[in-house]
């Protein structure tokens, strides 16, 4: 058996080796910053979301940072307000997908035979089935709920984060701290999420920030296609939506929204790759 | 195993997975309490004439009977009529389908080439400026949604900062795409930009693997030309592993178009897609998504396929 205190040394040696790489720290810094802007933004919103304020698709409108948008709104507001949801749903997407997607695969590792064959094929199937398709078939035929709109992120989210998972895992059921468990007679249950999901840590924290990275794109491009809980509500995919075909009179309402996507998907997506370097030893130097 | 067995259960699988994705889109669209007579009638309609509307679309029978009604037939090529503009499925998205494989094709035979040059003088140039500077730009490019990339092209090169292309494609009914040969820059662009990090960084590191295997070595060692190395050597062996991604690709391109063609108001069939969504015509979205259904599995076969032929290796291997 892995001691804790070895599981745990590697754990930290895989954090701090990736915080060694200059894409972290910016990737952090930038998520960081989205982050807080969409958490904390809110408290500084000067209008409400749905609020008129002036005629609509308005650079310069005293008393505003940005004008208004295609319904006389405040742009600077709306954006302020605009985080929020998506952060959360992908969040919560993420979270729930990586753990379905993480137990899956290692039980697929550790039992084999007929549940395994099921499992992976499932999987396959569902892969090859682009998750933005799946996603607009769930939301479009039973509403757009927050629950369906993560509902539908999971349902891409689980094999994908399944098939790596059980890549990581098969390998670590064939070493010998599992067989030792097996002899003392742990429960088939503890082995698998004592033993052998913590020797999996670092594919799943790559995976982990991957998975939330394309969460916040997709439902992002839910939201731009114009499936929100919310449709009134400010989001920054249906902003960009909503104020694109009065882009020429008022910019701000697309760009703003925009950047703030562009720089949440670069950061994590920076951190990620950070962490995939490290996990599969690609930064490696030239002779080692 | 001989290849020709090996294809024949790729093809056994492909088929299989059709099957289970139609069932699925199927009871997803058709099986939902979602009650398509109710979203064509709108919310007066008459419980009558509900109930008439239903024993005409079949919604009467057993849900089992209608998928296997529905299965029959669209292997005999009749995809059902569109429910709001009551033309044949066929008819109405013919031309629609030949405008989304125009710049599908136009994006694919773009971005292969860029990405396996750019991935390929990334790993000589490894450790590089150039190679640290790319890896971050393909970074960057994969981790941003369609719609972002597309409306940052849209803002800086048809709005706000230069006015080069139309940031909408106007084309009239059954025009070619090709008769707006500047409106098909951008979109075209987005779906270019959002392939070649995958396909550049695969090749990286399929290149990186090779050149530093022995067989390299022993022809560099035997004296052979640095160009004849990489041209004869390196290149076409690292091209295995890029045949999946570019298959995964070509995939991705099916699903990128429908947010691509959405944002450029571009009449294929993403925005078809979007657009039968909207008003709930369940013949077309259950014809489109097994139509993108099936060109997903028959990349991802074709791909599995052409990495077996050269892949010497696998050939031998085949289990």
């Amino acid at each position: 058996m892995s001691t804790m205190a070895e599981e745990v040394s590697k754990k930290t040696n895989f954090l701090a080796s990736a915080w060694k790489m200059h894409r972290a720290k910016i990737g952090f810094a930038i998520t960081l910053v989205v982050v807080a802007l969409a958490l904390v933004g809110p408290f500084f919103a000067p209008f409400t979301a749905t609020e008129f304020v002036d005629m609509p698709n308005t650079v310069e409108v005293p008393g505003t940072f940005f004008g208004t948008d295609f319904l006389g709104q405040d742009v600077w507001s709306r954006f302020l307000l605009g985080g929020r949801s998506i952060l959360f749903l992908g969040a919560m997407s993420t979270i729930i997908g990586v753990l379905m997607g993480a137990m899956l695969g290692v039980v697929a590792a550790y039992v084999k035979g007929a549940l395994n064959s099921f499992i992976m094929r499932t999987f396959d199937i569902v892969i090859a089935f682009p998750g933005i398709l799946w996603a607009l078939l769930l939301v479009s035929m039973l509403g757009s709920s927050s629950f369906l709109i993560i509902l539908a992120t999971v349902v891409s989210t689980v094999p994908r984060v399944g098939r790596i998972i059980y890549g990581a895992a098969v390998a670590v059921v064939e070493r010998d701290f599992v067989s030792a468990a097996t002899a003392i007679g742990e429960s088939r249950l503890r082995i698998v999420f004592r033993e052998i999901l913590p020797n999996t840590t670092s594919t799943l924290l790559v995976e982990t920030n991957l998975r939330f990275t394309y969460s916040i794109g997709g439902i992002a491009s839910l939201a731009f296609l114009g499936f929100t809980s919310d449709p009134t509500g400010a989001n920054w995919g249906t902003m960009v939506q909503e104020n694109s075909s009065a882009i020429i009179l008022q910019p701000w309402g697309v760009i703003l929204p925009v950047i703030a996507i562009a720089l949440l998907t670069i950061g994590t997506g920076l951190i990620g790759d950070a962490f995939s370097r490290v996990s599969a030893g690609i930064d490696r130097g030239r002779n080692d | 195993m001989s290849i020709f067995k090996f294809v024949l259960r790729r093809l056994a699988f492909g088929l299989g997975a059709l099957i289970a994705i139609s069932a699925a889109i199927f009871f997803v669209t058709q099986g939902l309490p979602a009650d398509p007579a109710k979203t064509i009638l709108g919310r007066d309609a008459t419980p009558e004439n509900l109930e008439a509307l239903r024993a005409i679309l079949g919604l009467d029978r057993p849900l089992l009977s209608q998928y296997f009604g529905w299965l029959t037939d669209v292997v005999r090529g009749d995809f059902g009529t569109s429910f709001t503009t009551q033309m044949s499925v066929s008819t109405y998205l013919g031309p629609r389908f030949g405008n989304s494989l125009f710049i599908m094709l136009i994006g694919t035979i773009v971005s292969i080439p860029i990405s396996l040059l750019l991935g390929g003088y990334m790993a000589l140039k490894r450790d590089s400026l150039f190679d640290s500077s790319s890896s971050f730009a393909t970074l960057v490019f994969a981790a941003l949604p369609e719609f972002v990339m597309g409306t940052g092209l849209i803002v800086i090169f048809a709005t706000t900062v230069f006015q080069w292309f139309p940031a909408v494609v106007f084309l009239d009914e059954g025009a070619a795409p090709w008769s707006d040969p500047m409106g098909v820059v951008l979109p075209i662009t987005t779906l270019v930009l959002g392939c070649i990090p995958y396909v550049s960084r695969t090749m990286r590191a399929s290149m990186v693997e090779v050149l530093e295997s022995d067989y390299i070595e022993m022809a560099r060692l035997k004296g052979v030309s640095e160009r004849n190395v990489l041209l004869r050597h390196a290149f076409p062996n690292a091209l295995g592993p890029v045949f999946q991604v570019s298959a995964l690709n070509i995939a991705y391109l099916v699903g990128g178009a429908v947010i691509v063609e959405r944002l450029f108001n571009y009449p294929g069939v993403g925005s078809a897609l979007t657009d039968a969504i909207r008003v709930r015509d369940l013949p077309v979205i259950q014809f489109l998504s097994l139509l993108i259904g099936s060109v997903y599995v028959l990349t991802n076969l074709i791909a599995d396929v052409a990495t077996v032929l050269v892949t010497p290796r696998l050939r031998t291997t085949l289990k």
